[in-house]
């Protein structure tokens, strides 16, 4: 250190004129990458994509994959293995045209029924027709990227919200179509109406057909590292480069040789192609098709799994798909409920992790709130036994220390209903003081917490699930709004 | 061309006439540039400038009125496609793909000339891979043009992150990657400071003279003006007022008349 605070003089570097300065606006654009940074997981998402080539990427996941049926069971490789790599194939083919060439394609969910439906009329009991994997897949694949074609048509002339509508609409036809209309074909419903379409054929590799869970994933896990391995290629390619152009500014791109119209089109198809294949193999997998397979929800997840993971990138799909999958699967009713009581307590820590600054104020706000459980749970027990006499629910691993710590009265119904209006109460309360007694107030907000999960959301496992996994998108989405691994969009007004 | 000595005739617009409802942008427009021309066109906020270029580039249909690129008639066809036929243009108010990194908006542009497929980008064929290489070496090339401004570390960051005249740089390698014989920019020095505004200057000369472009600008800074023009073309409510070198446009009292009302031709 110098003395008497004089600031020894930086040495001048060779680059000095190109350096980010205070009030250029290269300076203000790097603001919100260096805020990220000071996030540690998200700072760690960006060093993935940053120090990882993509090959070292998808070796990574090839090889970890790969080896997940060797020590999984049946029911878990078909729940969080196949499904993941479902969801996977149906997010990349959803990232062509939602992320690179910036179509919001709202019945994208309907090409892959159309696929799933397509191959299930191929390839099943229903008409008796049972064409192999090597005919019916490559058949329903071009008819569901022609029909994503017919699809994109009217994005010619319509843009974001309007293309969004027209989408969507033909979403739900659809499954009006299927469901309702199921018109009569060689003396059969075409569709199977409600009852849909049972006793798909499996795929098979030229003639060996994959009858076990193993060796279904197997043959999924390769044909997604081939798509993969394709679309890191096409991204990379004149028309990859092209798509992102137009999704940034049609009009530049169109008047930089670029055939704008012809792109989107080619977008749809292509995204509907992956769809129809995704199709294909999710039939074979279930072996019967309904309605209801490709209705709103799974399109909102879809949709999920692209932008949790960061639009417009490959491998924030992969771990967008894994991400919502494997936490949906995690909380699946036949499950234990300990699964989500986990999950839930998880995302609250997450959740002050991420808010609560400095670190020895969480310390603080954390051991705050188990002392006080404790201390509330021994005052009340001291004045009425009957006060926490209640049984956990499915306590699981947690069972001994939830019913020391959470008050959970013997007959509680009236009792949930204060605590769950109390705990609206506090929240908004606290959104609206500062500074201590914000923290203050934080400590009996988050055990009031406690005691609704234990008395109110544990016993309606259903309803718990997807406010669980609507929690977990919000604050997923709130601490990095461009995904995982997105990079931030910067609009320069 | 019949005169031998003359340079041939590059685009030309005739009797170009548009209008948005009652107003008429561009009024029996008449306007030519020759092969190897640097032109500029001035004239007043509103005159019309900016909708020259987008009736040359295709935004805009003419309503009557001819407009060639080498003796081919223009009118009707698609930007993309004038694009591809040898004419690229930049935007006064600065298009560029903002999310994509500096070189591959540069590539992006390499879009109309060259030809491999969805599959043969897929499978990696050789001519997509040979492709690749050409685009990636002609946007080196490109960039290279503007000397430190956009090299090194600058092709790899993201097009917000360039300062507002870098930007413009940017938009005019972009043009130029898409191979065209005519650049039209539509006010390439606004918002630069004087010693950026030289530096255009002594730039748009070179594009000529190493780039072999023939260039069409519109500009509103005097000095950069008097400094490239061959020729100067003012227009006015769309009818073009004057034209000929700079001095004589300069001071032809129509022309100034325009810029400052009759209170200052008197």
């Amino acid at each position: 250190m110098q003395t008497g605070g004089d600031i020894p003089e930086v040495p001048g570097r060779p680059d000095e004129r190109d350096r980010p300065r205070v009030g250029v606006d290269e300076w203000v654009a790097s603001v919100e990458g260096r805020r990220e940074d000071r996030v540690g997981f998200a700072r760690l998402g960006r060093r993935i994509d940053a120090l990882l080539p993509p090959w070292a990427r998808l070796l990574i996941f090839g090889v970890f994959a790969a080896t997940l049926p060797l020590w999984m069971d049946r029911g878990d490789l078909f729940a969080y293995g196949i499904f993941t790599l479902i969801y996977i194939l149906l997010g990349l083919g959803l990232n062509v045209v939602v992320g690179y060439a910036g179509l919001l394609d709202l019945g994208y969910v309907a090409l892959f029924g159309f696929g799933a439906y397509f191959y299930a009329l191929l390839s099943s009991e229903h008409y008796g027709i049972h064409w192999p994997s090597a005919v019916s897949i490559p058949v329903v694949v071009v008819s569901t990227a022609l029909l994503g074609l017919v699809l994109g048509i009217p994005s010619r002339r319509l843009l974001g919200d309007y293309l969004a509508i027209v989408t969507l609409f033909f979403g739900q036809a659809f499954v009006v179509f299927v469901n309702a209309a199921n018109p009569t074909v060689r003396g059969k419903g075409l569709t199977g109406g409600p009852n849909g379409i049972a006793d798909i054929d499996p795929n098979d590799l030229f003639g060996y057909e994959l009858t076990t869970r193993r060796q279904q994933y197997w043959f999924i896990l390769g044909v997604v590292l081939l798509v993969l391995i394709g679309l890191h290629f096409l991204s990379e390619s004149r028309t990859g480069r092209a798509w992102r152009a137009l999704r940034e500014d049609p009009l530049a791109a169109e008047a930089m040789s670029m055939p704008v119209n012809r792109l989107k089109l080619k977008a749809f198809a292509f995204g509907a192609g992956i769809a129809g294949l995704a199709g294909c193999i999710f039939a074979a997998v279930l072996t019967a098709v309904t309605s209801g397979n490709f209705a709103l929800p799974i399109l909102i997840t879809i949709y999920a799994v692209v932008i949790l993971g960061g639009i417009g990138s490959l491998t924030g799909v992969v771990i967008g798909a894994i991400v919502i999958n494997v936490s949906f699967q995690f909380l699946a009713p036949e499950n234990p409920q300990d699964n989500a009581r986990i999950l839930f307590y998880a995302v609250v820590i997450l959740l002050l992790v991420l808010a609560v600054r400095p670190w020895w104020m969480l310390g603080v706000v954390l051991g705050g709130v188990v002392v006080f459980g404790f201390a509330a749970h021994a005052i009340a027990e001291a004045i009425d036994p009957s006060w926490t006499a209640g049984a956990v629910v499915e306590g699981g691993r947690l069972a001994g220390v939830i019913s020391d710590w959470v008050i959970i009265p013997a007959g509680h119904e009236r009792f949930a209903n204060v605590a769950y209006i109390t705990l609206i109460v506090a929240v908004l309360a606290l959104t609206r003081i500062h500074g201590w007694w914000r923290t203050i107030l934080l400590v009996p907000t988050l055990y009031l917490t406690a005691i609704v999960w234990e008395t109110s959301f544990v016993e309606q496992p259903a309803v718990a699930r997807w406010i669980l996994f609507g929690a977990l998108l919000v604050t997923l989405m709130t601490v990095r709004p461009q995904g995982l691994l997105g990079t931030p969009r910067v609009e320069i007004v | 061309m019949t005169e031998e000595q003359k340079p041939p005739l590059l685009l030309e617009l005739e009797q170009v006439t548009k209008s948005f409802g009652g107003l008429t942008v561009a009024d029996r427009l008449d306007l030519h540039v020759d092969e190897g021309e640097i032109v500029s066109l001035i004239g007043p906020n509103g005159a019309g400038k900016t909708t020259v270029f987008n009736l040359v580039t295709g935004l805009y249909r003419p309503d009557s009125g001819a407009i060639r690129f080498v003796g081919r008639d223009l009118v009707g066809l698609p930007p993309h496609k004038i694009t591809q036929l040898g004419i690229a243009r930049t935007f006064q108010t600065l298009r560029l793909f903002l999310n994509m990194t500096v070189k591959e908006n540069v590539m992006a542009a390499a879009y109309g000339h060259t030809r491999a497929t969805v599959p043969e980008a897929i499978f990696r064929l050789p001519r997509a891979r040979r492709e690749e290489r050409e685009i990636a070496a002609l946007a080196e090339e490109k960039l290279a043009f503007f000397g430190q401004r956009l090299a090194g570390y600058r092709h790899e960051q993201q097009a917000y992150n360039l300062s507002y005249a870098n930007r413009r740089r940017l938009e005019i390698a972009r043009a130029m990657a898409t191979n065209p014989r005519l650049l039209l920019l539509d006010e390439p020095a606004a918002g630069m400071n004087p010693a950026e505004t030289l530096e255009l200057t002594e730039l748009i000369g070179r594009l000529r003279s190493e780039g072999g472009y023939t260039v069409l600008v519109i500009e509103h800074d005097m000095h950069v003006v008097e400094g490239i023009s061959d020729r100067v073309v003012a227009l006015d409510h769309g009818v073009k007022i004057a034209e000929g070198a700079f001095e004589e446009v300069a001071t032809d009292p129509r022309v100034i008349e325009a810029y400052l009302g009759l209170q200052g031709a008197a």
